[in-house]
Parts: C-alpha cells; structure tokens; sequence
C-alpha cells in the first residue's frame, strides 16, 4: 500500500487532468449558452456535476467514502 | 483524411507507431531535436543525434510511406552548460543546410533561467542569420505561464519574424499572448500533463485557426501519437467539416512549414462532390 505522500505524488497530475477535463466541459457549456443564445432546457446534469464538487470540496471525510457519496449524488439523476 | 503530424519524436518510437499512423492517414511527420532523458555531455552525442533524426529517421518513415522532416537545437534542459551549448550551435549549420532540416528547434525554456536565456537567444539569432524557422518549447505544468511571458519578452527585444515562429504547448492560459504577439501556437496533445484531444477542439473553436498547429509530440515519456487523432474525431463530431478538419490537421502545418522550401507538401481541398 501506498504511503500519504506516495499517494498524492502519484495520483496528482492524472486527478489535475480530470479536474481540468471537468472544468473544461462546464466551459463548453458556456460557450454553447453564448452561441445558441439559450441555455438548455434541462440543466440538472449541469448542477449535478457542481454539487458533486461541493462534496468533495469538503475538508473532511473521516470515513474516505468520497467515491460512495458522489455514486449515491449521481444516481439522483438519469 | 490526410494527417500531418508536425511535432512527433520518431526516434522514441516503434516502426508499429509508424505503420498504425500511416494506417490512420498520416502523410508526414517532423521531429525537433529534444531532451534525451539525461543531460549529454559531449557535442559529438549530438551531432550523431543530429544525424540520425536528418538521415537515417527518414529512410525508417519512408518504410511506411511517411514523410520524416527533422529540426536542430539543443534542448533547454541542456542549456546549463553553455561550453556545450556553443560547440553543438557551432556545428548546427551544416545540419540546417540538410534537405528535410526545416529549422531550429526545438529551442526554448524549460526553468527560464538565465543560461536557458542566453541559449534562446542565441538559438533564434541562429535561426534568423541562417533564415531558419524556429520552433520553440515552452515550460510544462506550473512554469508554463511564466515561461511563456518569458520567451515572448525575450523574443520581443530581439530582430524577428513572427510569422516564422511557432511557440508550441500553448494551453488556455497561454495561447492568447502568443497570438496576439503575431506568432503562430502549438497544441501539445498529452494523455496527463498538457492540453487534451478534448481541450484543443475547444481552444480551435474559440480563437482564430489560421496560426494554430496541433500535435501528439510523442516522445519516450507518458505520450501517444494517436491523441491527434483523437482530437480529429472529437473535431469532426462536433459537426465540423472535413475540409475544416483538413485545414487545421493538414493545410496548417504545410502553410507554417511551408516558408522553408524543402517542404514541398501543398494545401488540400476535399471534394465532397
């Protein structure tokens, strides 16, 4: 098993690039809302994603479940 | 669709590699001169690099239907150690003179320091004396910002053409400087560490094309020749032409590298007739 900070040195930069791709999508969004002038009908994928940032934008997860909560935020949605 | 790869380090990779790009439509690649691994020490280790990359790397391409276009420099990661530097520069114009050298490159920054600097400088007054185009590499990760202004600056105080200068792994925080500063800008596409096939598109739908180039520069680190592909797919999915699909991936880099006369490779246009 992997010490804490061997963890996070490996692991970082393939979580910085997720980070990215995500903040990127949510761009795309906005620039699809600039072009067509509207944006879409149905947004709660859009909020979906948020709140799950919110989750795991917390400090402490005593229980290391981030994974579980997100699987149980993201069923709420088709 | 006819694919240009301009920024591809053959020498790290597998005549497989090769095979599978031919198969996927890839008519041409140029490999920049780069970092080893470890820092060389002896200038002879580049002049046989030189070689390799000028004479033998085509004759590997060719193999498989492929163009191999080359460029010369040394890498900013070697710029410690000027003795080496002006030795290996001393000897760069007969490499340049090579009928598949297109230029000097790829040259740049990598901690900005002042011998990075100096080499810069010295590599782009190179260039310019030897009417060369210049390709130049900018920082990774958490010096790419810095090291961007820092290149533009130094590029600023110096006698030069934009129109022959490609600074490359341009990402969202960078990109707008370079194009304003009237150069053209490189798209490094990397599974983890710089832009993603899915990032480009956004940055190719968001600024004028007609400077941008795009590239897998796949080398013997975490990389893969086929993100370019994949970034065509994700282009063209998005509703986006052929021909327009043509232009970035082809016709760009001809328009670029074309200003050296031994890229003879011609713009196309699709007939969807």
């Amino acid at each position: 098993m992997l010490s804490p900070q061997k963890t996070l040195n490996t692991y970082y930069l393939e979580a910085r690039r997720d980070l990215l791709e995500v903040a990127a999508m949510l761009d795309r969004y906005d620039e699809a809302v600039k072009r067509d002038g509207q944006k879409a009908g149905d947004e709660s994928r859009k909020d979906s994603l948020l709140q799950a940032m919110e989750i795991l934008s917390k400090p402490d997860h005593a229980d290391a479940n981030r994974t579980e909560q997100l699987l149980v935020h993201f069923a709420k949605i088709d | 669709m006819q694919i240009i790869q301009p920024h591809y380090h053959a020498i790290a990779r597998t005549a497989q590699d090769y095979e599978r790009m031919a198969m996927s439509g890839v008519v041409a690649v140029c490999e920049p001169a780069f970092w080893a691994g470890f820092d060389r020490r002896h200038p002879e280790t580049f002049i046989d690099y030189f070689a390799q990359i000028s004479e033998f790397e085509p004759t590997r391409a060719a193999e498989f239907g492929i163009r191999h276009f080359c460029w010369v420099a040394v890498n900013p990661k070697e710029a410690e150690n000027p003795e080496l530097t002006q030795e290996v520069l001393r000897k760069m114009p007969e490499f340049l003179e090579k009928p598949t050298c297109l230029g000097v490159g790829e040259t740049g920054l990598h901690k900005s320091t002042q011998n990075e600097i100096y080499s810069l400088q010295a590599h782009v007054e190179m260039a310019m004396k030897y009417d060369q185009l210049v390709l130049i590499h900018t920082p990774h990760l958490s010096d790419k910002a810095h090291g961007t202004k820092t290149v533009l600056e130094v590029l600023a105080g110096m006698d030069v053409n934009p129109d022959r200068i490609w600074i490359d792994h341009v990402e969202e925080q960078t990109i707008e400087s370079v194009l304003d500063a009237g150069y053209w800008a490189g798209m490094t596409l990397y599974p983890v560490t710089k832009c993603s096939p899915r990032r480009a598109v956004d940055i190719l739908e968001k600024y004028p094309r007609e400077r941008l180039l795009v590239n897998s520069s796949a080398d013997w680190g975490p990389s893969d020749p086929f993100t370019l592909q994949e970034s065509i797919v994700e282009f063209r999915r998005r509703g986006h032409s052929l021909q327009a699909a043509v232009e970035i991936y082809h016709n760009n880099p001809c328009r670029f590298l074309g200003q050296n006369a031994k890229w003879d490779i011609k713009p196309i246009t699709i007939s969807e007739d």
